[in-house]
């Protein structure tokens, strides 16, 4: 492995692939078969670089640079703890959403395109060590996300998806001159060296450029009260649409706090951390009453979503370890789950064509699979122990415990409501009799929906069991981000009156 | 008086203008039997003044600093060639088919080339006013080109009009600023205001320069004139006027500002800063409600103009690194779109309505895939070219501490992200319309395919571009 780019290969190898399609002729079905190999290959690829991440040591792996666009901007490649699992996850979820997408068959060329092309900027976002990179990755992927919006959308696509693109780029350019004034500040754009000479920022540029970032982090993980563009993009979007939103570019948000708010401007974070507290919590209580009040299942787990995502800045504002593994931990898994249970509305949703809870009802009696799976995907979002929803559930409640009570009081509460709302969307689709005349004929899972079902059921059982590989990997990034952070709030008061 | 070594220094311009009259004197005699031939002939010409314009390693003021020849001039002159070049070429089939095809289009094309590179090389308010006429008298005559049309003559006649009202101001700026200074040399007038300061008179003389100036560059507000121009005038002369004229001007605005002028930065930089909000704003709400695609172009230059102000309100190496970026951005996307609406033709007659789009995607889905990317591009959305040209600009801004205007400006291009947007929607969402002529040329599909490679994967290859530009800015900061 050593001295191969692996980082380049993983992020570009989509890339390739969808280029591949643009120049091979052929039938549907070699079209589909070529997008399933291409992100088949990078999953392997990914295990590999999982394999040979070195979890003994804080610093980035992999490290690619060379130069590109001049001036201390560089293309910078690299993983530490932190990032590592999200490409394995992106690159996990995109065989997943392949054949998950068996029911396109309008334009399937342009949308396996718009696929690759995706995964390859949602992976290079999670290895970009640099600003600029890291942007250009960041922002790039709202125009595959656009089109698979709008083109293969529902209804409302066309709102939903200039809702989507506004919204994200309106956060997004605010962080973008926060990265020219760091750039112009540091004189690099290389986040390692801004990582080793971060006290160079005054505790009041700190403030401005937190809340720059906030913007864009905000929009994307979604926080209250932005969050609003979700609900739609999830419910007009294709199942695969919804599952990669859910999945990773919500995570995109949470994975910026860890890499550039905590270690870069700690002081402004620690000063901050009630205004996330409190946005957090709006969060956990509002959209959780909100999701019980939903007819479509699609948008009832959208907000469930937002949910969750409140929980991990939660834990990540806690500046604890336990609460940054936790929030890490609670994003992977959600990846998962989240992700499996819109592929479980996909499911039902290429049936019968309806995403309206009412329309559903008895489908144990027809589909038992179906039924088990979408038990256990069910459960690891309400944080039943045994389940990947628990563990990070868990951590960041009790780091959020140990910072302050009430933050775990009203935080814990959002466990109750997703509980009432997952377990009554449960009851409601699957359990009752089988009444309606529409569901007699339902037929359960087939051959190619079991194939991508029964990984996420074993990932989703067995890292609530035994999380321990992923806590391998983080301990030591985590713990480095926590002493940077500590360090780095230590050091401002002599920077603030020098 | 060193005639010799003048003329070297200018042996690109003198070609241009020798060959100019060639091809005018053989349109006269014998244009009729080499009628489609007129727009190759001013492409190699416009080529080998270009070859000339690298190859001649030379730099120096000619004429007793009437012209200026460096790395900048030919930075700007090379873009203007190349733009002016790609429009003949695009423009051929068009103008063939439109019964438009008279020799007359490629020569006058070529005699506002010759303006813009004075333009490029002035180093005197003589030589600039003396540019900007000769490109602008042909570009009078160029929007009424179709002269038959009742919009296109009317193009014509409000852009004369509109036109030489703007080089009266300007005129009025110049003989203001010659009377408080007692010179009209770039660098002398740059030395008296700053050993003498600047004078009240001077501010009056700017700001009417500045207006004269932003009228070519069709800044807010003296941008009523674009979308009417632009609507009126037939396409490739549309596509022209997008990109070497702006280009030329904007290059005359940077030059005399930073010139003449650098002693009153701050006096210069408030009416900059002004005009570019302006620009930026009013460019990015008013495409909003446009169907017309020319028209739509029109404000989506005059945002471009705003945008481009911005690195000059930096008043720095860096501001001016990113103007000449930008440009060479903004020509190759306008290019490339203007030769996107040049396709859009059903049988014998150009559609040029947005809604003409619909579903563009799934009857063309190359020609569909470029647009929308252009549109992209336009909208500055990473990795696209255009995010880079806004990129380096709004670095120049916040190095130079104008954070709110960079912030304005982002905001500014978040709206006009949307009507970008709307483009790409009608595109790919909307269900087709009756599809366009395939045939649509070999050099506007090479062209088309070009500005599509060129928007996409300039990531790849920026630091050549960008270290051009740096080195042509530095030239005009000694």
């Amino acid at each position: 492995m050593a001295g191969w780019p692996i980082l380049s290969i993983i992020t570009f190898v989509p890339l390739v692939g969808a280029l591949l399609l643009l120049i091979v002729r052929g039938d549907d079905r070699s079209v589909r078969m070529i997008a399933l190999v291409t992100t088949l290959v990078d999953f392997v690829l990914s295990l590999l670089l999982w394999l040979n991440f070195d979890t003994g040591t804080a610093a980035f792996q992999f490290v690619e640079t060379s130069s590109w666009i001049g001036a201390g901007i560089g293309y910078k490649m690299g993983v530490d703890g932190i990032s590592v699992l999200f490409v394995v996850l992106t690159a996990f979820l995109m065989p997943v959403c392949i054949l998950a997408s068996a029911a396109i068959h309008d334009r399937l060329r342009e949308y396996m395109i718009a696929f690759l092309v995706l995964e390859t900027l949602m992976i290079g976002v999670f290895c970009a060590l640099d600003l600029v990179l890291f942007y250009v990755f960041f922002e790039g992927g709202l125009i595959p996300m656009f089109l698979i919006i709008g083109v293969w959308g529902g209804a409302r696509r066309v709102y939903a998806s200039f809702k989507f693109f506004l919204y994200t780029l309106l956060g997004s350019v605010l962080m973008l001159i926060a990265i020219l004034a760091i750039y112009l500040q540091a004189g690099t754009s290389d986040i390692v060296a801004l990582y080793e000479g971060m006290h160079r920022f005054p505790v009041d540029m700190q403030r401005w450029l937190w809340l720059a970032f906030l913007a864009s982090f905000a929009v994307k993980l979604p926080m209250w009260p932005v969050h609003t563009w979700l609900p739609d993009a999830h419910v007009e979007a294709p199942t695969a649409g919804s599952v990669i939103l859910a999945g990773i570019l919500l995570k995109m948000g949470g994975y910026g706090f860890l890499r550039f708010s905590l270690p870069m401007f700690p002081v402004a974070s620690e000063q901050f951390a009630p205004l996330i507290f409190t946005l957090s919590l709006i969060a956990i209580v509002y959209t959780s009453l909100v999701a019980l009040a939903q007819e479509d299942v699609k948008k009832l787990i959208a907000y469930s979503s937002v949910a969750h995502m409140g929980l991990v800045t939660l834990g990540t504002f806690t500046f604890s370890q336990q609460g940054i593994e936790g929030g890490i931990f609670q994003m992977l898994s959600h990846g998962i789950v989240s992700g499996a249970l819109f592929l479980s509305v996909g499911v039902i949703y290429d049936r019968m064509h309806t995403r309206e809870i009412a329309a559903y009802g008895g489908l144990v009696n027809r589909m038992p699979v179906y039924a088990a799976c979408f038990m256990v995907f069910t459960l690891a979002n309400v944080g039943l122990p045994g389940t990947s929803g628990f563990v990070g559930e868990f951590l960041t409640l009790l780091a959020a415990f140990r910072f302050n009570t009430w933050l775990a009081l009203i935080g814990t509460t959002g466990v109750v409501l997703s509980a009432a709302y997952a377990l009554w969307l449960y009851r409601r689709v699957i359990f009752g009799p089988l009444e309606k005349v529409s569901l007699q004929g339902i037929a359960d899972l087939n051959t190619r929906e079991m194939i991508f079902m029964i990984p996420l059921v074993l990932a989703t059982i067995f890292y609530g069991v035994y999380p321990k590989p992923i806590f391998d990997v983080t301990r030591a990034s985590t713990a480095h981000l926590v002493e940077l952070h500590r360090q780095g709030v230590a050091a401002a008061p002599t920077e603030a009156h020098p | 008086m060193n005639l010799a070594a003048d003329t070297t220094l200018l042996a690109p311009e003198l070609v241009l203008a020798l060959g100019g009259m060639v091809l005018l004197m053989l349109g006269v005699f014998i244009g009729d039997r080499i009628r489609n031939a007129f727009s190759a002939l001013a492409i190699v010409l416009l080529v080998a003044v270009g070859v000339m314009v690298v190859s001649g390693n030379v730099h120096g003021r000619a004429f007793h600093g009437a012209m200026v020849i460096d790395e900048f001039g030919r930075f700007i002159k090379l873009l203007v060639l190349g733009g002016a070049a790609l429009v003949l070429l695009m423009g051929q089939g068009f103008l063939v088919r439109a019964k438009m095809g008279h020799f007359e289009f490629p020569v006058l094309v070529v005699f506002s080339v010759l303006g813009m590179m004075l333009m490029a090389s002035a180093g005197d308010f003589i030589t600039l006013y003396l540019g900007l006429e000769l490109q602008s008298l042909a570009l009078y005559v160029l929007a009424a080109f179709d002269r038959d049309n009742l919009r296109s003559t009317e193009a014509g006649l409000k852009y004369f009009v509109l036109g030489a009202l703007s080089s009266g101001m300007m005129l009025y700026g110049i003989s203001l600023i010659y009377g408080f200074t007692g010179s009209t040399s770039f660098p002398a007038v740059a030395m008296v205001v700053q050993t003498g300061g600047v004078s009240v008179g001077l501010v009056f003389g700017l700001v009417f320069l500045i207006s004269g100036l932003a009228f070519k560059v069709s800044a807010v507000p003296f941008h009523m004139w674009t979308p009417d121009v632009y609507e009126g005038a037939p396409t490739p002369i549309t596509a022209f006027f997008a990109a070497s004229p702006k280009i030329a001007a904007m290059a005359l605005f940077v030059r005399a500002m930073t010139e003449a002028l650098p002693s009153a930065l701050d006096q210069w930089r408030q009416i900059i800063i002004f005009i570019s909000i302006l620009s930026m704003v009013l460019g990015a709400v008013a495409a909003i409600g446009q169907n017309n695609i020319k028209r739509l172009m029109a404000y989506s230059s005059i945002g471009n103009m705003g945008f481009i102000l911005v690195g000059l309100a930096a008043g720095s190496p860096e501001g001016v690194q990113g103007i000449l970026v930008y440009l060479a951005i903004y020509l190759v996307t306008n290019v490339g779109v203007f030769a996107c609406i040049l396709g859009m033709r059903r049988g014998e007659h150009m559609v040029e309505n947005v809604s003409d789009l619909s579903g563009l995607a799934q009857t063309r889905p190359g020609y569909a895939f470029v647009f929308a990317m252009l549109m992209f591009s336009l909208a500055g959305i990473p990795p696209m070219a255009g995010f880079f040209a806004k990129f380096y600009v709004f670095l120049a801004a916040v190095k130079a501490g104008l954070v709110p205007l960079a912030v304005i400006g982002f905001a500014a291009s978040v709206v006009g992200a949307f009507y970008y947007l709307r483009i790409v929607k009608v595109i790919y969402f909307d269900e087709p319309a009756p599809a366009f002529e395939r045939d649509m040329g070999l050099g506007l599909a090479g062209i088309i395919t070009g500005a599509g490679i060129f928007t996409i994967f300039f990531l790849l290859a920026a630091g050549p571009l960008v270290g051009a530009a740096g080195a042509a800015a530095a030239a005009l900061f000694p």
